[in-house]
């Protein structure tokens, strides 16, 4: 398996290398003769052995199959792939943040307390929910903290025959996911032709088994939505949600098309979660770690995870406990989350600042309209017709269709082009949805290049050229993988083959 | 604005293809009432000189454990971190890459992945290991929910002293669910697993075949946590669990104040299809060349919906790349060896201390980390140790003190420590 050719390398496993007689690290020698474990030591457990010069190629090696944001543009819809300033990393990794342990004496931290109590105060302010709790995290785990969250709420106040939440069918699939691990009953409401939610189709949902809607817990809604449309009609859903005695969680996912110019409780939000590795930036790294922080209002902060840190009249800071709230629904992650995000992130918001987010925003939703109005002849945009969109645009394949060219492969043409395809089959509304959202940090210059590409993969299938597109990807590291032989006998760890 | 690369040219040119007068008019779905108005109470942009002055100031306030002789485990230990680990992290490749969903762009992400599977799953001897999980608490609370949709019972026992912050979240997430039960001791018919953490919080390792016995007397399966991965260098593997996961930050991460840190998640071939989280799976490209790409994803949410294993959607990718090169770098020899240096800090600490008047170890047996009894409540003897620069261990209940030793313990480090807490005693 290895070897290369030009600068195109193949690279075997770790197990497959013919292993050296030392390890890749020195190590002082071993004194002690006899174990207090009370154990036998540990037989062999079959771990490879190689040099530390191997074990760098190895995965330098590795990282050139990668496409990554350094690399191109990343147009991922709901993903918001922007670009990671290396000052974030530098600040993460100074030694008294990254060399302290969550179990010293609050005393020997407070610099620690204190950077979070900022970002604290800045989610508070930018969301308008000054109740904020760092703790979940990932998006998802800040999903459940805020589900629980009401379903706590509902409980303490005697509530707790609310059992259902209601969720639009273009949600994130963690939304529902989330509710019924909660132990709630989800009800799906169909997007409107609009592409949006509308005031009829949320009342039939919020009366359908009660007429007043007390067994309705709370809704979970994204807005901007997986449509790339804003909520037009969600001031006067949110009013009747509150009637009916109901929470409305907001899925926070796409807040970079709102960072700095509109804070989602003036919509009506009561919980919500940020994800803190899209709108500030803090590196998915291949697939985390992310960070998830919660923000809700007074009320619902009685109810919220602890600890959350708090300023005393002394200047210090400190960690709640449940001592200083009863109420709270306790702790959903061991410490007080995944600090290291936390660095990143405030660094990114203080380098952009009050009037630096307001332009995220705006360039974000200037970028995706630019997208949408360039492509909406050469590709079906469902809501082009009606009107902006927000920080992403919805095309869908139905025209490509037509020349048995699919959404599947109007990604991998664009893999085969040297783009990361966007966001595809999802949101769920319409067959064949592809999901772009460029994000700020990329100039004109960069996707004007990218509808180029789109414009001649509408263009090649109009032409005919579809037996060319099943077969793409053809110069990446791989071709086409099947996923379903992978999934019929699954092979999960390297395991030696005599 | 140094993040942002439009020009007020580029800007307008966009406005005239869109056909709008402004970039407010592209906002106009929002209502009046919806709009924010008033100025942000934040401060504007700033430099990258200033931003870092500020944060370094912060950073300052904190007694870092490269400061101080630091003698703090209880789940999150100081280790070294080869310079190679931190390095390949840092790769753009690895860094700002996203999930890998195409795996024809992220086969280095997907073989990692896979490699850092057989990593866990070769630790912990167990057949299968999936992609990471948030961190060890979460992970612990994932496997007492699997069990539970295993077995279809409801009650979780508590079989060794769980970490108390693990417990803590084990509780909040079970009260917070539905009607689920989780009590200290011995399983029954109604119990879905037994949670047995070893080295248990105290620091004394289990002996997983009691257990497994008193697990198969009743049908709960055994899930063994493990908060210090170190120690499956030392120790046999809990091969006798069903499930077995926990924190393995103590390879390739710094402790960061509690996170990000890297949960593992590991169990019997035959439970794959209950496992949350993501896994990789070894298949082949359209050339017949060897490949990697998630699979069972119909576990999943984004797949599931409201029937998913779990909620979950990520894992803690850039960790578990962490934690992979660290332990191709120690290797078969060098991770075993490296789990008898921190047995043997942790022996010499504990010689060390028992010669202090009034102090007792204890722990028969453990692995780096033990209780010490003082003549003097714990929690005050940790402050003086603070004010005197020595980060001394988490203070148990009354006099009880734990105590762990590393690596990175040197033996001027523990000289000091019997010293000032000679002194302080």
């Amino acid at each position: 398996m290895d070897g290369n050719r030009g600068l195109h390398y193949e690279e075997n496993l770790l197990w497959e290398k013919e292993y050296s007689d030392h390890p890749g690290v020195d190590l002082p020698p071993v004194e002690i003769t006899s174990l207090r474990t009370g154990q036998d030591a540990r037989e062999t457990i079959g771990l490879p052995q190689l040099s530390e010069p191997q074990v760098l190629r190895h995965f330098v090696r590795m990282s050139t199959w990668n496409y990554s944001i350094d690399h191109g543009f990343f147009p991922l819809g709901s993903c918001t792939m922007k670009h990671n300033p290396r000052l974030n990393e530098k600040l993460a990794r100074l030694k008294g943040f990254a060399h302290i342990h969550p179990m010293q004496s609050e005393s020997t931290v407070q610099g620690a307390l204190e950077l979070m109590h900022e970002l604290q105060s800045w989610l508070g302010e930018l969301t308008g929910l000054p109740g904020v709790c760092l703790t979940p995290a990932a998006g998802a785990h800040g999903e459940l903290a805020g589900v629980m969250t009401i379903r706590r709420a509902h409980e303490v106040n005697g509530q707790a025959q609310r059992k259902i939440i209601l969720t639009p069918d273009s949600s994130h699939g963690t939304n529902p996911a989330t509710a019924v691990m909660c132990g709630f009953e989800v009800r799906s409401m169909p997007t409107s032709e609009t592409g949006c939610l509308s005031v009829e189709v949320f009342k039939e949902a919020l009366y359908k088994t009660d007429p007043n809607g007390a067994d309705i817990a709370g809704m979970m809604v994204t807005n901007p939505n997986t449509c790339g449309l804003f909520e037009k009609e969600i001031l006067e859903i949110s009013k009747l949600l509150h009637d009916a005695g109901g929470y409305f969680y907001c899925d926070g996912a796409n807040f970079n098309a709102l960072v700095g110019k509109v804070r989602p409780a003036d919509f009506g939000v009561d919980v919500m979660h940020i994800n803190l590795h899209k709108t500030f930036s803090t590196p998915h790294g291949g697939g985390g770690p992310g960070s998830g922080p919660i923000c809700c209002t007074e009320e619902l902060a009685k109810y919220m995870p602890v600890p959350n840190v708090v300023k005393e009249d002394d200047g210090s800071y400190r960690r709640e406990t449940m001592e200083d709230r009863p109420t709270s629904l306790g702790t959903l992650k061991a410490f007080q989350g995944q600090f290291g995000m936390h660095v990143r992130a405030l660094s990114y918001m203080k380098s952009h600042g009050a009037d630096g987010l307001k332009q995220v925003s705006e360039d974000a939703v200037l970028n995706a309209n630019y997208i949408l109005r360039s492509l909406c002849d050469d590709y079906h945009a469902p809501y082009a017709d009606n009107g902006p969109c927000m920080h992403e645009a919805l095309l869908t394949d139905k025209k490509q269709k037509q020349h048995d060219v699919t959404t599947l492969d109007i990604a991998k043409a664009l893999v085969e082009y040297g783009y990361h395809p966007m966001t595809v089959y999802f949101p769920l509304v319409l067959p064949g949805t592809m999901l772009i959202e460029p994000t700020e940090t990329e100039s004109k210059d960069s996707i004007d290049r990218f509808v180029t590409t789109m414009k001649k993969i509408a263009q090649d299938a109009q032409e005919g050229k579809a037996e060319e597109f099943h077969n793409f990807p053809q110069s990446t590291p791989r071709k086409r993988l099947d996923e379903v032989k992978a999934a019929r006998q699954p092979t999960l760890s390297w395991k030696h083959v005599a | 604005m140094r993040y942002l690369p439009q020009t007020q040219n580029a800007r307008k040119e966009m406005l005239k293809t869109v056909g709008a007068t402004s970039v407010d008019a592209l906002f106009r779905d929002i209502p009046e009432e919806a709009r924010h108005d008033k100025p942000f109470d934040l401060p504007n942009h700033q430099g990258e000189l200033q931003v870092e002055r500020d944060l370094s100031a912060l950073s300052e306030k904190n007694i870092s454990a490269q400061d101080a002789p630091f003698f703090l485990g209880a789940g999150v230990y100081y280790h070294h971190v080869p310079s190679s680990v931190d390095y390949i992290i840092q790769r753009s490749e690895f860094l700002t890459a996203y999930t890998p969903y195409q795996p024809e762009i992220a086969q280095g992400t997907l073989q990692v992945i896979f490699e850092y599977q057989t990593f866990i799953a070769k630790l912990t001897g167990q057949e299968v290991a999936n992609a990471s999980l948030y961190c060890g608490s979460t992970a612990t609370v994932e496997a007492a929910l699997m069990a539970m949709r295993i077995t279809k019972r409801n009650k979780i026992a508590i079989g060794s002293v769980l970490h108390p912050e693990y417990r803590k979240v084990m509780d909040s997430y079970m009260s917070n669910l539905s009607d689920r039960v989780v009590f200290d001791g011995e399983p029954d018919e109604e119990t879905a697993c037994v949670i047995l953490q070893s080295p248990d919080f105290f620091g004394n390792p289990q002996k997983y075949d009691e257990w497994r016995q008193k697990c198969d007397a009743v049908g709960a399966l055994l899930v063994v946590v493990i908060n210090e991965i170190v120690s499956l260098g030392a120790l046999p593997p809990p091969a006798q669990a069903d499930i077995v996961c926990g924190e393995a930050q103590s390879i390739g991460l710094p402790m960061s104040f509690g996170g990000p840190h890297l949960g593992f998640f590991s169990c019997k071939e035959k439970y794959i299809r209950q496992m949350p989280g993501r896994l990789c799976g070894m298949t082949e490209d359209a050339d017949g060349r060897r490949g990697f790409v998630l699979t069972l994803s119909t576990r999943e949410q984004h797949i599931r919906r409201d029937k998913a294993t779990s909620n979950i959607c990520t894992n803690q990718g850039l960790c578990a790349l962490a934690f992979t090169v660290h332990m191709g770098l120690l290797g078969e020899d060098g991770f075993k060896q490296l789990a008898l240096l921190n047995h043997q800090s942790a022996c010499k600490l504990a010689d060390a201390l028992s010669l202090i008047d009034g102090v007792d170890i204890e722990n028969t047996n453990f692995f780096n980390e033990f209780v010490v009894t003082l003549p003097k409540d714990s929690s005050v003897v940790v402050e003086d140790l603070a004010t005197a620069g020595i980060i001394g261990g988490y203070a148990l209940d009354g006099n009880r003190l734990l105590v762990a030793a590393t690596e990175m313990t040197t033996d001027e480090d523990i000289e000091e420590f019997v010293h000032v807490l000679s002194e302080i005693l």
